[in-house]
């Protein structure tokens, strides 16, 4: 058996992880575009802020590869498909599969704005090459401005926060990560951020930018000097729908998402052909509708799913869900599922929780500061576990076994026969 | 792979298997000296309470660890006893395996630390030393079925 | 009132290694230490700690202590402290005075003045690393003679014995005295040891009717939870007359230990005082014991032995003689420094007489009248040791009975508190959260390891001696020697002072 794997993020490592579960034989070929192993992309940020350093920010240990007898071609981007031939060429070189992984993940997106290319230096924020660009490019007295306050907007500006003179953020939105908080979270962690002394511009735009300043369509002109702009990413589809991947989908709400659609095994509609990572779509459980869902956890587990089915295997149906875990120069936070239903909130000085429940069941929660254990009711959305008002109450003041019943207790910490 | 298995029947709630977790974990060679300071860290293994019923929480080295598969820097990684070990000069406290792990067994470290999850005790020979000292019999360290 | 009586102990904690775990105050069932949350302290009433030494066996610091208090009357050999304190308690309370487990008083122990022998040169002493050693005894009547049918098959009728492996047997505490798991444990061990354990009189719980083979069930003066399945359930049947450490007065199990499962066990309402008579209303000679001896075999189809149990008292030697007689096919016999649940003190510490003694009495007498091979001969009340045990044997025991060492095997401590049903260890109590904290595999697995140790060195004492079978041990009293003994009392234990 011949794999070929399309990009070097962690789906691609899954997938050769689960491929040499069952296959010990089988040639494995991963076409890398950037010059290095795989490493975690959310450690970038990390990276700035000199919480780790290149030598460590390996996702496997060196010899992975060769381990696993994976031949890795850094530097080679697929630069095209013959689905019908099983081929990818890559740097004028074809390389032929008997089952074949888009794990292309996702790319930057920049806003048309005017005057963006006349901007000097300027960046995204998605890839190290970003990190290392930004590292030389900002110092002590350099005033970033970051356009976009999304979780790579503020990762990006805590990874600067200690290198640079001055950060703004400006988002369109009138709140910080509107995407994986609500608007009470969001306020924490915007004025956490602004007593550090990170400045905020939000339900505002860039109209243009100038030489030296970027003119706010509410009428403010920002001086700057880098310019990073991390205003969200798409994914990278262009050669699946090169060989007719189906790379659209459309949500009950009448929204359509970009992405490749795949099974549950990971397969497109192309035959022998799969996806996974940022590039494809995702069935998020607590929405019930396939959607994307950028986030690292998915694409390892989506590329050792399409791995396990690549290599002839089986194995039973994950249940995604949103997960977002990180801090913000100290402040944590991690998140999880859907916002919607009814809140359950509590909160004290050291922390915030919130729960949405809804028919019964939780949704989602969102949890800033102190959140031990959380894992539990990370679980208890993924598996839509029944639970009343007090045990929910309960689990939110203190996450514990507990609540979910002794039988679940026992099956889980017990050994069978007792 | 050898797990530490829960008896809850005998688990009399005296909380010593957090207090030698804590103490294993800490490297110290005098037990005192681990609770210096006073606070007690949080352990890699947990006693809850359920009406009169009390038992211990750890780490279960899942099959299919959703810590480790969430891991965003490769710092979580199964040894060969199968302990799912972390390399702290690789964790950067991001915390997604907290938010993954479906038992609630990875603590956090602290700010910008490296997380702190149970070993097995591997530094003392795999011997969980939450399994030794308890003194019930209320955990113990067995092969699986 | 003034409170006459002062702190017994004190709890001394090691602030330097006390890290405030609070395991001691989760697990002192006496309350006696407090973690005081506004001050972030931990302190300790000591006038509550009956020295169990729970604390101190878990705190994983090992920061604390418990010391006998230095607090004191003016000296006095007469007026002790003891005897003072225990005025004063009774000044307070008007009341009999309760005590639990062996008397700790100084009375002579003979098994420390008998010292066993050692072959030297002739008659060279075995190995039992490397030769077979039979500690396997059988206890029960022994046919006269054998008769052979003409084909050589035995005709001699065998009468109904236990086989044990080891010749110890874990003597009777009562289920109600002791927890459920002390039970199962004890049950557990038997079974493991290829031995016996004993019901005591509380009746048996008929979950641990699987271990029948291997448990002997008791009849006493209350007859609790006897019943025909009951009678049936066990490998024997012991008829408890008296025990050691209260000869002569019956049993007072109080009703706050009868919960739900006691009382189903020992068929009487829950919350009543459980009140064994002093004697069985229906034995007042050996021809009523014999009845009921003859009464049990035949509720028992004849398959079981039935063993009668009496309290060392003065005149055991013609007691045991008539209890030979009564048709019964053991004796056991329990010294008075044996142990119990709760004994009024007095009792305890000043009726009856040492094991050793009566053993050797009734050995000795059943031999000159001819029926020393009539019954199986047990002995219990303060067998302490494996060299206890070989010299029992010795001095004419079948085998012995155990039951602190066993106590102390599964985590007693000897506080002596075991009639306030607090144990903190889980033994002797029914607080299901204290017993929870027995766990019977643990238990057990102490058990076996502690008789499979005396049984390496009664197996090595035996070697010693030149001896490689347990029978013929048995009364062999030239294997033993006085030390520090009159005259009269080697004459009764039938022993040379060493050096003869």
């Amino acid at each position: 058996m011949r794999y070929v794997i399309i990009g070097n993020g962690v789906a691609s490592v899954g997938a050769i992880e689960a491929i040499r579960k069952r296959d010990k034989e089988g040639s494995i070929t991963v076409l890398a575009d950037e010059d290095r192993p795989c490493y975690g992309r959310p450690l970038i940020s990390y990276y700035l802020e000199g919480m780790t350093e290149l030598c460590r920010m390996d996702y496997r240990p060196s010899g992975f590869y060769a381990a696993n007898g994976a031949e890795l071609l850094l530097s080679s981007p697929a630069e095209s498909i013959d689905a019908r031939a099983h081929k990818v060429v890559s740097g004028g070189k074809e390389h032929i599969y008997d089952k074949l992984l888009i794990a292309t993940g996702s790319s930057p997106v920049v806003p048309p704005t005017e005057g963006y290319d006349g901007v000097e230096r300027k960046f995204t924020f998605n890839k190290l090459s970003d990190a290392l660009a930004l590292e030389k490019a900002v110092d002590k007295s350099t005033r970033v401005l970051i356009v976009g306050a999304g979780l790579t907007g503020l990762k990006a500006a805590e990874g600067l926060y200690a290198r640079a003179g001055h950060i703004t953020v400006v988002d369109m939105a009138d709140r910080v990560l509107p995407a994986v908080t609500d608007a009470e979270s969001s306020g924490m962690i915007r004025r956490h951020l602004e007593r550090k002394g990170i400045e905020f511009r939000l339900s505002d735009r860039v109209e243009k930018y100038c030489d030296g300043y970027a003119l706010l369509h509410g009428g403010e002109e920002i001086d700057f000097d880098v310019l990073v702009t991390a205003v969200g990413v798409r994914p990278n589809t262009s050669l699946a729908e090169s060989i007719g991947c189906v790379c659209e989908c459309t949500a009950s709400d009448g929204r359509r998402y970009r992405g490749i659609v795949t099974g549950s095994d990971g397969s497109t509609n192309v035959e022998d052909v799969y996806a996974a990572g940022d590039c494809s779509l995702t069935y998020d459980v607590t929405r019930g509708e396939i959607r994307p869902v950028f986030i690292q956890p998915n694409a390892y587990m989506q590329g050792e799913t399409a791995g396990t089915y690549m290599s002839g295997g089986e194995c039973a149906e994950r249940a995604y869900l949103p997960v977002n875990a990180g801090g913000f120069l100290g402040l944590h936070m991690i998140t999880a599922g859907a916002f919607d239903g009814e809140p359950l909130t509590l909160s004290d000085d050291g922390s915030y929780r919130k729960l949405f429940v809804k028919d019964g069941k939780l949704r989602g929660f969102i949890m800033i500061g102190e959140y031990p254990r959380v894992g539990i009711l990370t679980d208890i959305v993924r598996r839509g576990v029944p639970l009343g008002r007090e045990e929910l109450a309960s689990l939110a003041k203190q996450p514990q076994l507990a609540a979910l019943g002794m039988d679940y207790v026992r099956s889980v910490l017990g050994k069978e026969d007792r | 792979m050898k797990r530490v298995y829960v008896n809850e029947e005998w688990c009399l709630g005296c909380r010593l298997c957090e207090y030698w977790c804590v103490f294993s974990g800490s490297g110290e060679k005098r037990f005192t000296f681990a609770f210096d300071g006073g606070a007690v860290p949080p352990a890699g293994i947990r006693v809850e309470e359920y009406g009169p019923v009390r038992f211990a929480v750890n780490c279960r080295h899942c099959d299919d660890p959703l810590c480790l598969k969430g891991c965003i820097s490769g710092a979580l990684s199964r040894d060969g006893m199968g302990a799912i070990r972390i390399d702290k000069t690789k964790c950067v406290g991001c915390h997604t395996c907290i938010a993954m792990c479906p038992y609630g067994c990875i603590v956090s470290g602290g700010d910008n630390k490296p997380v702190k999850k149970c070993q097995l005790c591997a530094g003392r020979n795999y011997t969980p030393q939450c399994v030794a000292h308890c003194p019930n019999n209320a955990i113990v360290y067995e092969e699986g079925e | 009132m003034i409170n006459y009586m002062m702190p017994d102990y004190e709890v001394v904690r090691d602030k330097e290694l006390c890290i405030k775990c609070k395991v001691c105050v989760r697990q002192c069932a006496n309350n006696v230490h407090v973690y005081d949350e506004k001050r972030d302290v931990l302190y300790a009433d000591s006038s509550k700690c009956v020295n169990c030494h729970r604390c101190v066996t878990l705190c994983p610091a090992r920061a604390l202590k418990i010391v006998k208090t230095d607090h004191c009357f003016k000296p006095s050999a007469n007026y002790t402290e003891d005897i003072i304190k225990d005025i004063y308690r009774q000044a307070d309370t008007g009341g009999v005075l309760l005590s639990s487990m062996g008397t700790p008083k100084s009375y002579p122990v003979y098994w420390d003045k008998m010292l066993v022998n050692a072959s030297q040169v002739t008659n060279p002493s075995i190995d039992p690393l490397r030769e077979p050693m039979e500690i396997k005894t059988f206890l029960g009547k022994k046919p006269e003679s054998i008769r052979y049918r003409e084909d050589g098959s035995i005709e001699t009728e065998k009468y109904p014995d236990l086989e044990l492996k080891v010749p110890i047997m874990f003597s009777a505490m009562s289920y109600g005295s002791i927890s459920g798991n002390a039970h199962i444990a004890l049950a557990r061990a038997a079974e493991a040891l290829g031995t016996f354990y004993n019901t005591g009189e509380g009746g048996l719980r008929e979950d641990l009717y699987r271990y029948g083979a291997n448990t002997i069930v008791q009849v006493a003066s209350g007859r609790f939870g006897v019943h025909p399945a009951y009678l049936n359930a066990g490998a024997a049947i012991e008829i408890k007359i008296g025990q050691g450490a209260k000869p002569g007065i019956g049993g007072h199990l109080p009703g706050s230990k009868i919960g739900p499962e006691v009382s189903r066990t020992r068929m009487i309402p829950v919350g009543t005082d459980a009140i064994s008579p002093a004697p069985h209303h229906d034995i007042y000679s050996i021809e009523d014991l014999r009845q009921l001896v003859i009464g049990l075999k035949e509720a028992t189809d004849y398959k079981k032995p039935v063993i009668v149990k009496i309290a060392a008292v003065h005149n055991v030697a013609a007691i045991a003689s008539g209890i030979a007689r009564s048709g019964a096919d053991i004796i056991a016999i329990d010294g008075f420094r044996g142990g119990t649940g709760a004994a009024p003190t007095r009792i305890r510490d000043n009726v009856g007489i040492p094991i050793e003694l009566a053993l050797a009495a009734v050995d000795t007498r059943l031999r000159e009248e001819g029926i020393r091979s009539a019954v199986g001969l047990v002995v219990g009340g303060s067998v302490r040791s494996s060299a206890d045990v070989v010299k029992a044997i010795a001095l004419g025991a079948d085998a012995v009975y155990i039951a602190t060492p066993a106590l102390l095997a599964m985590g007693c401590h000897l506080c002596r508190s075991c009639h306030s049903g607090r144990c903190n260890w889980g033994i002797a109590t029914q607080d299901p959260e204290l017993v929870k904290r027995l766990n019977p595999d643990v238990a057990a697995a102490r058990l076996v390891n502690l008789v499979s140790a005396w049984s390496h060195e009664i197996k090595e004492m035996m070697g010693g001696m030149g001896i490689n079978s347990i029978e013929a041990l048995r009364g062999n009293r030239l294997m033993l020697r006085g030390v520090g003994l009159t005259q009269k009392e080697l004459d009764i234990l039938g022993i040379k002072h060493a050096g003869e």
